[in-house]
């Protein structure tokens, strides 16, 4: 099952692996698809996701470009219009504010500027998030920010599952596709499961069934989200804990109803606070869940500053287990 | 060590040592290979010196920071040659602490969340009471004044569940129990489960027609069971002898089930699952009997975990509202602490409580002989009015039969 | 080895000296980066330091400098002491950014240096408005703007030359050729190798210098200097040189081979300029072995510095987000 690297006849591998292998099979399957980005070629991917590729699949098919986010993310839309099934690789998340024009006012807008002539199969793939002390310019969570975008679809796969399979579904939808892959998971290992060989990018998914509160979440903070959910369960709190694996459009339905049930909430977000996906959502419920929530809404997201590069004040700055677990106990009554 | 050398690099895998135990390197020489997942990579060293001792073996992975190799002055002998156990840290892990199987009920330090008190008619903005949306929504339902409620929610707000307690508060049939934990998650209020309990016990007195009946159960056959079930057994999946007792009553409540329900409305209504209310006394006075769902279909071992979840949660105040109205029957062991019996007071409105004293050595005759025993007195208090001694006599005796066939429960 | 004339002895042994400092510095750190005390990215100098020096050497304390996140060697050069640098990669509060930055994000506002910078190109819009001003306030001075040939591929490149040379700003554009952006050889990034002669299509001065000889730099950067300040707006100086070192510590090379770097080496600046030193009488073994010592003490001295650091108090987190006022 695990080619060329890993452990053979398991499926056991990495977040990367399971990114490099959805990249692999998507190229095997379709002869349109191709990679295209800085250092995804000789270099072997910048988190090493692309290694060996080049050798694979050859330059045709994964092809190195110069620094040039703006007209390579351009080529890509233009590529996606005229047939051709591109998967664009913007290094890290930071350096797509290079290339937002083409994205906002090409990829996003055209399918519906043109009255429905031009779809744009794009996909977009982009290393996010903090939490590796590479200071402010190199720690930005702006998958929130993309999901604003009508015309985008947006995906944030928190396990190695949606890593490995949301990408082909990805390929496979006619609309620009953006894929956050969180720095700090590329180093995750798990077992995949044998009999999944594919998954949808429009539901969130329960990854721990609780009564007593929603923890909504995704990304690198799902694992946090879990990890808090256990500390939640030895005070006799059962935490239900809800990866969105998708912020546009989200996913009502999953959420609506895990709230209704527990009727409080704690969304946990790496980007700011102000005007992130965690106010979206916080919206929302506010709108459709009102009758049913029996305490406030809480957010747990990054501080409001650049992140920054000294180890404690990272950690000060981005969300932690702690202060997840405890926004969920202060939502539980008088102590 | 095992040097970082990235941001996301957490291990590598030593492939190839470039040096021997006596080589002689200096600042700048390449030692090793290290295979990571973005490529080998050279390791060089910092430092001027021998080789004294390789600790980390080709074809191994070790994480960031962990010893590779000793260097020794220059010049200095290695080692002799042993295989060096790649090391992190070099302390003997200590030995592990020894496990006795809880007493029954495991002390746990207090909660360290002191009495809540709840605020009375909590005010919000200009004066107006906090109400969560479904709280008011719910109190709209059942006609009830929200604004005048105690409120246990964030910031003193009413909720839900403070709500639904006001309001069953206010029928006829009241359950009282002592003070749920839901409303105190951090801890409980002596006083007033003190007086919750006062309550309950007198209306019990006044309202149930109280009998009585109580009779002796050797104890050899179930106590040896368990000691050869938990020989066998690490300590964290050791049963106590309460499973044995929960078990047997439950089972026995089936073939009798007018013991198991309650007396509403001027009926008997039996119990929809067999739930036992076990009474757990918390330190600092009080004293709660939540219930263990499904007593008649959990095994030993799960009813053992359920029992062990149960107490820890009691004690840290984490016992939720619905774990209190559930129990249609309440056990009542003292345990080795209490004395020989207990003659119980039923809980409204269930019809019965059966009572468990000390297990203690006395004489028994056994085929005619005299024999020192375990025994232990096992007493039932039943409402007359939904069953009678006859009744009363066969169920403490199903009970003695299952206790008998340990390896039945 | 130069063709220039008037290399002092002095002189010369203050380029040697100064590129030793950078050479050192940078071995100390990968050192550190090893055992974990500097975290994060860490692009090292080796190789290059001829052009920072040599750069450096032309301006004034009036002239300020944009780098980029490999922007040890230009922070030295400019004058930096070292002690700040090492406690701001240590991520202590007596760095030179308060260890908010680290490695990539050196700033020191008494010193006009305006930034290593991450994001590829990001410096240059900024060095167009430094320049700006300087043109505004008459100060006489000149921005000097460092990035790689890298750069050249991003549309900030193309729309700062564009600009600079339209409003004739008091900018030196300094590329750093090192063959390489991160893994991405030149070759196959530029339709237009002969990176100084983009200058020409904006109808900018510039020329090309062989960016392993100090003194060749220096030649040119004075050359340059002397144009921008004599009004003439903004020149180019492509630097060709080399990194020794992989582009960040966690690279494994596979886009290099490891003999390109040894014929690269050969003309490695710091042994070349020590031999021609010797050869030319300008330095003694006692004077050799003075500088050797000095750079030594004045490395051990930062990295004590910086160990006996403190870390910023968590409660100043938020602080210098927004600014209360703007410092004269």
């Amino acid at each position: 099952m695990n080619e060329q690297t890993g452990t053979p006849g398991t499926n056991r591998m990495t977040y990367r692996e399971a990114c490099r292998q959805a990249i692999r099979h998507a190229l095997i399957d379709d002869s349109r698809t191709f990679l295209m980005g800085e250092d995804v070629g000789l270099y072997g991917g910048c988190y090493a996701v692309s290694k060996g590729l080049l050798q694979e699949f050859g330059p045709g098919r994964i092809r190195d470009t110069p620094l040039a986010e703006a007209a390579f993310v351009g080529a890509g839309i233009g590529a996606a219009m005229a047939g051709m099934r591109p998967i664009v690789e913007i290094m890290t998340c930071n350096f797509s504010l290079l290339a937002l024009d083409q994205i906002m006012n090409n990829a996003a807008t055209i399918p519906h500027m043109s009255g429905g002539q031009f779809a744009v199969p794009l996909v977009i793939r982009m290393a996010t998030g903090g939490g590796r002390q590479l200071a402010a310019q190199h720690s930005h969570s702006l998958e929130g920010w993309f999901a604003h975008i009508p015309g985008l679809k947006v995906l944030v796969p928190g396990t190695i599952e949606d890593a490995r399979f949301m990408l082909k579904a990805a390929l496979a939808d006619p609309n620009p596709v953006l894929i956050f892959e969180h720095i700090v998971l590329y180093n995750e290992e798990g077992e995949l499961d044998p009999e999944v060989e594919e998954v949808d990018i429009a539901k969130a998914r329960v990854r721990r069934p609780g009564s007593d509160v929603s923890i909504l979440t995704y990304g690198n903070s799902l694992p946090k989200s879990l990890e808090a959910a256990e500390e939640l369960a030895k005070e006799g709190m059962e935490a239900e804990v809800v990866d969105l694996r998708v912020l546009r459009p989200l996913d009502n339905a999953t959420i609506f109803d895990s709230v209704s049930r527990t009727r409080r909430c704690v969304i946990v977000d790496e980007g700011w606070k102000s005007g992130s996906i965690s106010a979206e959502i916080a919206a929302r419920l506010a709108e459709d869940v009102f009758f049913e929530l029996d305490a406030p809404i809480r957010r747990v997201c990054s501080r409001e500053v650049p992140v920054p590069y000294a180890a404690h004040m990272e950690e000060a700055a981005l969300p932690q287990v702690g202060q997840i677990v405890e926004a969920a106990r202060g939502l539980v009554g008088a102590r | 060590m095992m040097p970082s050398l990235g941001a996301d690099m957490e291990s590598g895998k030593l492939v190839k040592w470039l040096v021997e135990p006596g080589s002689t390197v200096k600042k700048g020489d390449v030692i090793a290979v290290v295979e990571t997942h973005k490529g080998a990579f050279e390791i060089d060293i910092f430092q001027e010196g021998t080789i004294a001792e390789l600790c980390a073996k080709e074809g191994e992975e070790l994480p960031v920071g962990a010893l590779l190799a000793r260097i020794g002055a220059p010049g200095e002998k290695p080692a002799k040659a042993e295989p060096a156990p790649p090391t992190v840290e070099e302390k003997p892990a200590p030995p592990p602490p020894a496990v006795e199987p809880p007493a029954p009920p495991a002390e746990k330090p207090e909660p360290t969340g002191s009495k809540a008190v709840p605020a009375k008619a909590p005010a919000g903005r200009a004066g107006r009471a906090k109400i969560s949306p479904v709280a008011r929504r719910r109190a709209g339902e059942l006609g009830i004044d929200p604004a005048a409620l105690e409120g246990t929610g964030i910031d003193g707000s009413v909720t839900l569940v403070d709500v639904e307690l006001a309001a069953s508060r206010s029928r006829p049939a009241e359950r009282p129990g002592p003070t749920s934990s839901e409303k105190r998650r951090a801890g409980f209020d002596p006083d007033q489960m003190r007086q919750a309990i006062a309550a309950a016990m007198s209306k019990s007195k006044r309202e149930i027609p109280h009998y009585y009946l109580s009779t002796t159960i050797d104890m050899t056959r179930a106590l040896g069971w368990l000691e050869a079930y938990n020989r066998e057994r690490p300590p964290e999946k050791r049963l106590l002898p309460a499973v044995l007792l929960l078990r047997a009553t439950a089972l026995a409540l089936k073939a009798h089930p007018q013991f198991n329900g309650f007396w509403e409305d001027g009926s008997f209504h039996p119990g929809e699952g067999i739930h036992v209310g076990w009474a757990i006394a918390l330190r600092g006075g009080g004293l709660i009997a939540p219930a263990i769902r499904d007593v008649d279909m959990l095994s030993p071992g799960g009813l053992m975990e359920a029992l062990r979840d149960l107490v820890g949660r009691a004690r840290a105040g984490g016992i939720k509202g619905s774990e209190m109205m559930d129990p249609t029957v309440t056990i009542t062991s003292l345990g080795d602490r209490g004395a020989e019996s207990v003659l119980g007071v039923i809980y409204p409105p269930q019809v019965a409580i059966l009572g468990f004293g000390k297990v203690v050595e006395r004489p028994w005759v056994v085929d005619g002989k005299i024999v020192a025993r375990p025994l232990v007195a096992a007493s039932l208090a039943a409402d007359h009015r939904a069953s009678d001694g006859h009744a009363g006599g066969l169920f403490l005796s199903a009970i003695d039969r299952h206790l008998q066939e340990p390896e039945t429960l | 080895m130069s063709d220039k004339p008037h290399l002092g002895r002095e002189h010369g042994q203050h380029l040697y000296r100064q590129m030793l400092r950078i050479r050192h510095f940078e071995a100390k750190c990968a050192e550190l980066y090893q055992a974990q005390k500097i975290r994060g990215f860490l692009h090292l100098y080796d190789g290059e330091e001829a052009v920072a020096v040599g750069i450096m050497e032309t301006l004034e304390d009036r002239d300020s400098v944009v780098a980029t996140y490999r922007d040890h060697g230009h922070a030295l050069a400019r004058g930096l002491p070292m002690g700040p640098l090492m406690a701001e990669m240590y991520g202590k509060v007596e760095g030179c950014a308060r260890g908010r930055g680290g490695s990539m994000h050196f700033f020191d506002r008494e010193r006009r240096f305006f930034g290593g910078n991450a994001i590829v190109g990001g410096g240059l819009p900024l060095a167009l408005g430094i320049a700006m001003a300087d043109k505004e306030f008459e100060t006489g001075g000149l921005a000097a703007c460092f990035f790689g040939e890298g750069a050249a591929g991003e549309g900030e490149f193309h729309e700062s030359m564009n600009l600079a040379q339209l409003w004739e700003l008091p900018v030196l554009f300094v590329c750093e050729n090192n063959l390489y952006a991160m893994g991405m050889p030149l070759e196959l990034a530029e339709a237009e190798t002969e990176i100084s002669r983009k200058a020409a299509a904006y109808r900018m001065a510039g020329e090309a210098v062989d960016g392993m000889n100090p003194v060749a730099v220096e030649s040119a950067a004075r050359r340059a200097v002397e144009a921008i300040r004599a009004g003439n707006g903004p020149y180019f100086l492509e630097c060709r040189t080399y990194r020794f070192r992989p582009h960040s510590m966690f690279d494994a090379q596979l886009y290099r081979t490891r003999d390109e770097i040894e014929v690269w080496k050969e003309r490695d600046p710091i042994p070349r300029t020590l031999a021609w030193l010797q050869e030319n009488a300008m330095i003694t073994p006692d004077e050799l072995a003075a500088i050797e010592a000095e750079v030594e003490a004045e490395i051990e001295d930062a990295v004590a510095f910086a160990e006996n650091g403190t870390w910023e108090d968590v409660a100043d987190l938020e602080k210098f987000v927004l600014m209360d006022e703007v410092q004269a």
